[in-house]
């Protein structure tokens, strides 16, 4: 286990040594010490490790994230994970704004619930909420699953195109464009394996499914407000 | 006009100016099919433009170069204020934005290779970066757009510079709209979404919402690149001032700065027309801003839309700009509107000069389209060569212009090299109307 310290080292130290780890995989565990809300912890990296944040983070913690596995053992500020294109990053916490923003891939956990615009513009990361999501999630979603276990706010999966959308509890209203879709067995099987990577002991029968009602798609007048 | 049979003189017919010809026609336009104007380009109005301006040259007072045989230096660093490893070009002018799927491969080629030849960048656009774009430029500078089509930190690396896209002159404060006749199988694949559709960008930025976040993206952008790259940031002629000191608070080290002439692959033609500031009015409020923060030279400005010449290149420099950027003008370089397709423009119910139904993806000149057989009309070592060219001769121009007023660097132009033709042009560049030391809102007047 490497231990660093941020308020100590600094956060150009951490990022650094983090990035430095890339292609060197024999110190694979690290911890970070007192992160104190501090903005773009763990960003960038690329190496198959394991950063454990002891503590809350700032704006952007594991932002393009490749490979590694980021677990924040607190909050997350807004854009956690943001633009994820592989690897795992999971939020002990709450997670606020934009939490998944333009993700590729990978997998983001949120243990506690997930602020308004949660999944914007997603390209084909999986998040997984345990709890609420707010308004606007899902927006302009291209691609990949959000799972919600609790409920989601107001405009979920507006303007929504290829990405799934799965909600336990109630949604306030849906966006434009965006439909509830029949659950088939292919979606419950994929929903069950999104469940247990995320932690969850939901049942996928509990859910529903949201996506695109695909009149969007070619630009027609008639859809201008 | 005869007269009528009683030999008393007819009324002659007057064209109202309000309601013109070309207007009355767009009226009928939207009335038969109930949609607005789409169109590529930038504004085609009227303007105080770079026109407008004279250099007064040298003379008792001023001490001018020989025109060959005396240096008048060209090179320019971009992103000296934070970036580890700033940009430096030979020639302060730039090859603005334009996307892999708005511009063919073969067209997205050529500007790599004649910016690369004459010693200056390309820019990415909307839907990422293509590995023959990085190939064939030296250096290329990365779009950072709302839609994030295409964007990963392994090309963000592999960039020279960042560019952070906030708007740009066609249509500050709008999106973008590819339509779905451009969307082959590689651009869908780059950008994540089905062939075929309509791929809409958004207006905002999906995680950043004002300039206090803006400086921790720019904070995130410069951990994840190791703070070796330059990060510019991108507006729309709007509210200069401002926005330039909001870019330089947000820790920019370069600000792109488009008026409304600058280009856009598609919008509609009321936004073109009819939101946003010329060039012109855009540049003296910007410098303002950064000598009033104290960063002039130190944050470097880059203007673009309506840069046409070395006299635009040299008048913009003259009023505060580090370098210009160009992107119509270099399309036109490479081919686009070229007179040998006529008939071909004739047919699609245009003329060259005028086509700019980009979004449609049917140019006969082979650049903004992604058909495969329309694209191959363009041989991009030739369309790399013509502009090279063409770049040559801007410096060329600018450096002529230079050494009149006796600089020996593009550089060391300034406002008091130059005079206005009208009073609007005096107004906006605030250097004096020809033949008095005045202009409007001067101060002490």
């Amino acid at each position: 286990m490497q231990l660093f310290d941020l308020e100590a080292q600094g956060l150009r130290a951490l990022n650094a040594t983090l990035h430095e780890q890339a292609g060197i995989s024999n110190q694979t565990q690290w911890e970070v010490m007192n992160p104190r809300g501090s903005h773009a912890i763990a960003v960038g990296l690329d190496a198959p490790i394991e950063v454990n944040v002891k503590g809350s983070t700032g704006y952007y913690c594991a932002g393009m994230n490749q490979q590694a596995t980021v677990h924040v053992h607190g909050s997350a500020g807004p854009g956690v994970a943001e633009n994820m294109m592989s690897g795992t990053v999971i939020v002990e916490g709450d997670a606020s704004q934009y939490a998944g923003a333009t993700g590729h891939g990978g997998t983001l956990v949120i243990k506690g619930n997930a602020s308004s615009r949660c999944g914007i513009s997603m390209k084909g990361i999986d998040i997984i909420v345990h709890g609420n999501i707010g308004h606007m999630s899902a927006f302009m979603a291209q691609s990949g699953n959000l799972v919600v276990c609790g409920d989601a706010g107001d405009a979920l999966g507006d303007s929504l195109y290829e990405a799934r959308l799965f909600v336990r509890g109630s949604v306030k209203s849906l966006g434009a464009d965006c439909i509830e879709k029949e659950m088939r067995p292919e979606h419950l099987e994929l929903l069950a394996e999104l469940l247990e990577r995320g932690g969850c002991d939901a049942k996928p029968d509990e859910f529903k499914r949201y996506g695109s009602a695909r009149k969007l798609y070619n630009f027609n007048i008639d859809n201008a407000y | 006009m005869k007269d009528d049979n009683h030999g008393i003189p007819r009324t002659v017919p007057i064209q109202s100016a309000t309601f013109s010809n070309p207007i009355n026609a767009e009226i009928r336009r939207a009335a038969a099919t109930g949609i607005y104007d789409i169109r590529g380009g930038g504004a085609k109005r009227r303007v105080p433009h770079f026109d407008d301006l004279l250099f007064l040259g040298a003379s008792i007072s001023r001490y001018p170069l020989e025109g060959y045989r005396e240096k008048c230096e060209t090179k320019v660093t971009l992103g000296t204020r934070f970036a580890k490893k700033p940009i430096e070009l030979e020639i302060p002018i730039t090859i603005a934005g334009m996307s892999f799927g708005a511009l063919s491969g073969p067209a997205k080629e050529a500007l790599g290779r004649g910016a690369s030849m004459a010693g200056t960048s390309t820019t990415t656009g909307d839907g990422g970066m293509t590995p023959e774009e990085r190939g064939h430029s030296t250096q290329l500078v990365y779009q950072y757009l709302p839609s994030r089509y295409g964007m990963n930190p392994n090309d963000l690396r592999k960039a020279d510079a960042i560019e952070i896209v906030v708007g740009q002159g066609a249509k500050p404060g709008g999106g973008g709209m590819l339509l779905g006749q451009k969307i082959s199988d590689r651009v869908a694949e780059m950008r994540t979404l089905p062939k075929g559709i309509d791929q809409r960008s958004a207006c905002r930025h999906p995680d950043w919402t004002g300039p206090d976040d803006l400086e921790i993206k720019i904070l995130e952008l410069r951990e994840i690149t190791n703070w070796e790259k330059p990060i510019y940031i991108k507006v729309g002629g709007t509210r200069p001032y401002y926005d330039t000191a909001l870019a330089v608070k947000a820790g920019a080290d370069v600000v792109v700065l488009d008026g409304m002439q600058g280009g856009t692959a598609a919008t509609q033609d009321v936004f073109i027309e009819h939101v946003g500031l010329p060039t012109l009015a855009c540049i003296r409020p910007a410098v303002q801003a950064l000598q009033d923060l104290g960063v002039h030279r130190e944050v470097q400005l880059v203007v673009s839309g309506g840069i046409r010449t070395g006299a635009d290149v040299a008048k913009a420099m003259a009023l505060g700009a580090d370098a210009v950027s160009i992107g119509t003008a270099a399309m036109v370089a490479i081919g686009d509107n070229d007179p040998k397709w006529e008939e071909e423009y004739q047919k699609l119910g245009s003329t060259t000069g005028a086509y700019d139904d980009w979004h449609e993806g049917q140019d006969p000149a082979g650049i903004t389209t992604q058909e495969a057989k329309l694209a191959s009309r363009l041989d991009p070592v030739e369309a790399g060569r013509r502009l090279r060219n063409y770049l040559s001769v801007m410096t060329l121009e600018a450096q002529t212009i230079a050494r009149a007023c006796g600089h020996n660097h593009l550089h060391n132009l300034e406002p008091e090299d130059l005079c206005a033709l009208t009073m609007e042009a005096a107004a906006m560049a605030k250097v004096p109307l020809a033949g008095t030391d005045w202009y409007p809102g001067k101060p002490g007047f």
